[in-house]
């Protein structure tokens, strides 16, 4: 999927948007449970996706609302979903940690950390024996590459030669507990090549550096060269969830990070490139407006109905 | 009709479904070049080729988490844990993700994923490799859970299984695989999953007897046939959802019910029955429900063990005795 500068940098912001408008809410206690934000890891999900087709698969996690927005999903049945209403993509059964969307390949999120990685694995084979070039993507923090499901992934992707990309997005913590303090290799990404996988270390702020490194690891999945592990070292700009006191970070550690924020960081490229303030300061207008409906749109939608609790349980 | 083992009906039911639709696949530790574990798939690799029947890692998690990722991108995975014993480390994606995946996402997701795996209860191979878990699995909603004790019905279960939208358990026995049936000769012979079986009609007790009892429940209604006890023998076949109207209505019928399984009381089998009947048919009945199964205990090595911690015919002759006094 060829994506022109502007629909990259509006990809981001409508994430940054969807993120500052969701904390809005449960600033004003009207968002129903958890909120775990991806602001300050937009770059990852845009730069990822940005190279993936509708018949490509990703697989989300908990942190979900980047990758389920960069690979297309409707704001409002995205939005509608994240607080468990009615109009939601899953009618609202799945809220803030679940949605899908099987014609944009989105295979849900998930609850269990590290519960993806299987998935994921079992798309891309899915995929390769349809042999029409399609990839599996999964999603997953630094904090479930010490989770099982993470070696044992990584290495039957290597032996069967899967069209997987496994983006690990390191944002140095995991919940409250650093990352440093749970592993005694720092690179998520050394870890591949024990199994022979293919991987690349990646500046996870910088979209252009995920968008070229994702290409690179498409190109070799799509040419039946097999896996690719990419860890994108970003950061999360927010608590594990929103609430969160951060006492286990500084607040200097917090700006210098912010500092390095990836939508401000392309959108000086775009001025350097020499696309006026102009056009991108309505573009941010148009952003902030439609999630703002689509954020209207969810809170006024109906609850589904609590007999519904017993729809669905099989097919 | 031919006559087939318990382990032939499960690879003929593989391969005559594998050759209808070309999404069904097999994947499990030793499935293909090795035919099987316990050989239940024996020649399909042949049959299929290796993308189609693969051997993986001994991974269990992946085992079946790659099924939950195929069976939503569209295929009809059967995968393979050994034993139902290994079932704690894939639990997650059982429990959570197949189990769970058309439910949270609004039945936009089918789950066409078989689970088979193996119960080598009484067989003495030690404490991880004994058990009963049906009831494991079976509280788990959006999981079917089938449990064949005959050649027969382990073919038409498994074929129904393998042709059902929803993420099914299929328990095999390894004690079983020798026995033989006639089975129909019909590549569409199919036993519909959630309907149990009555194996022997009778007046006078319903005995619930499941998997490895269920032969053992037959044996004894014959000896107190001789006796002038008349047993109905319900095999459920299926344990999540359990047809509690075909026993119930057995229950209404005789006024008293013994079960009997391998799984243990607590929190088991015989207590989800007798709890339910307690339920539907309480006036009905002449005596409580009778439970008759192994202590809650794990099972050590060797089978002296075996057949000291398991209701055996004699038990459940003496057990329906009881009931009629
Ligand atoms: C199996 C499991 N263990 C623990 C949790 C609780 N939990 C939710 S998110 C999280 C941290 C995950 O960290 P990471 O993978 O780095 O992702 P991040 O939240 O940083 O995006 C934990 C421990 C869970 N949901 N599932
Ligand atoms: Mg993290």
């Amino acid at each position: 999927m060829t994506q022109d500068p502007i629909t990259l940098y509006r990809s981001m912001l409508v994430i940054r948007e969807c993120e500052a408008q969701l904390n809005e809410l449960f600033a004003k206690n009207l968002f129903p449970g958890y909120i775990h934000s991806y602001l300050g890891q937009e770059a990852c999900a845009v730069g990822i996706c940005s190279g993936l087709n509708d018949t490509d698969y990703i697989v989300s996690n908990h942190r979900g609302r980047g990758h389920y927005l960069a690979k297309g999903m409707a704001l409002k049945p995205m939005m509608a979903e994240m607080l468990g209403k009615a109009t939601g993509i899953c009618g609202g059964r799945g809220g803030e940690m679940h949605a899908a969307d099987p014609a944009l390949g989105i295979l849900g999120g998930n609850g269990i950390v590290g519960a993806g990685m299987p998935i994921g694995a079992g798309a891309a084979l899915a995929a390769q024996m349809d042999g029409l070039g399609a990839v599996a993507v999964v999603f997953f923090g630094e904090g479930a590459s010490n989770n099982g499901a993470f070696g044992e992934t990584l290495n039957v992707a290597a032996a069967w030669n899967l069209p997987l990309i496994m983006v690990c997005e390191n944002n140095l913590y995991a919940e409250m507990t650093p990352f440093a303090q749970t592993v005694g290799q720092p690179d998520v990404a050394a870890r591949a090549t024990g199994y022979g996988v293919a991987s690349e270390i990646v500046d996870g702020n910088d979209v252009l550096a995920v968008r070229a490194a994702a290409g690179r690891a498409v190109e070799r999945a799509r040419a039946g060269e097999g896996p690719t592990l990419l860890e994108l070292k970003t950061y999360r700009w927010g608590g594990h969830f929103e609430g969160d006191p951060r006492k286990y970070r500084t607040r200097e550690e917090e700006a210098e990070w912010k500092a390095r924020c990836p939508v401000a960081r392309y959108r000086r490229h775009l001025v350097a490139l020499g696309v006026e303030a102009d056009r991108l300061g309505s573009l941010e207008a148009a952003v902030a407006a439609e999630v703002a409906e689509a954020v209207t749109f969810a809170l006024d939608s109906p609850l589904p109905p609590p007999e519904s609790a017993l729809l669905k349980v099989f097919a | 009709m031919p006559t087939k083992t318990y382990c032939w009906a499960i690879i003929d039911a593989m391969r005559e479904e594998m050759a209808r639709d070309d999404k069904v696949f097999l994947m499990g530790e030793d499935v293909a070049a090795a035919g099987g574990a316990f050989g239940a798939s024996r020649g399909l690799l042949d049959a299929f080729g290796p993308i189609r029947v693969r051997d993986t890692p001994i991974s269990e998690e992946i085992i079946v988490g790659m099924g939950v990722g195929a069976a939503m991108a569209g295929r009809r995975p059967i995968v393979e844990i050994m034993f139902i014993d290994f079932l704690g480390l894939c639990l997650d994606q059982i429990a959570n993700q197949a189990a769970k995946s058309h439910y949270i996402y609004d039945g936009m997701f089918k789950m066409p994923l078989v689970i088979r795996t193996s119960s080598a209860v009484e067989m003495g191979i030690g404490p991880h490799h004994s058990q009963a878990w049906e009831a494991l699995v079976g509280h788990i909603p959006g999981l079917k859970v089938v449990m064949p004790s005959t050649p027969r019905d382990a073919k038409g279960l498994l074929k129904s299984a393998i042709r059902d939208d929803n993420p099914v358990i299929f328990i095999e026995h390894i004690a079983m695989h020798r026995i033989k049936e006639e089975i129909e000769d019909d590549e569409d012979f199919l036993i519909p999953i959630g309907k149990a079986d009555v194996k022997r009609a009778g007046s006078d007790v319903s005995v619930v007897a499941s998997g490895l009892m269920v032969a053992r429940a037959l044996a004894a209604a014959e000896r107190l046939a001789g006796d002038g006890i008349s047993v109905e023998v319900i095999d459920p076949r299926t344990i999540s959802p359990l047809d509690f109207d075909t026993i119930s209505a057995s229950v209404s019928k005789t006024s008293r019910c013994l079960v009997v399984s391998s799984s243990h009381k607590n929190f088991g089998f015989g207590s989800e029955v007798a709890a339910e009947i307690g339920e539907r048919c309480f006036f009905d009945l002449d005596q409580p429900v009778r439970r008759l199964s192994p202590p809650f205990t794990p099972a050590p090595f060797g089978r002296q063990f075996d057949q000291f911690l398991n209701p055996d015919t004699d038990a459940i002759v003496a057990a329906v005795r009881d009931l009629m006094a």
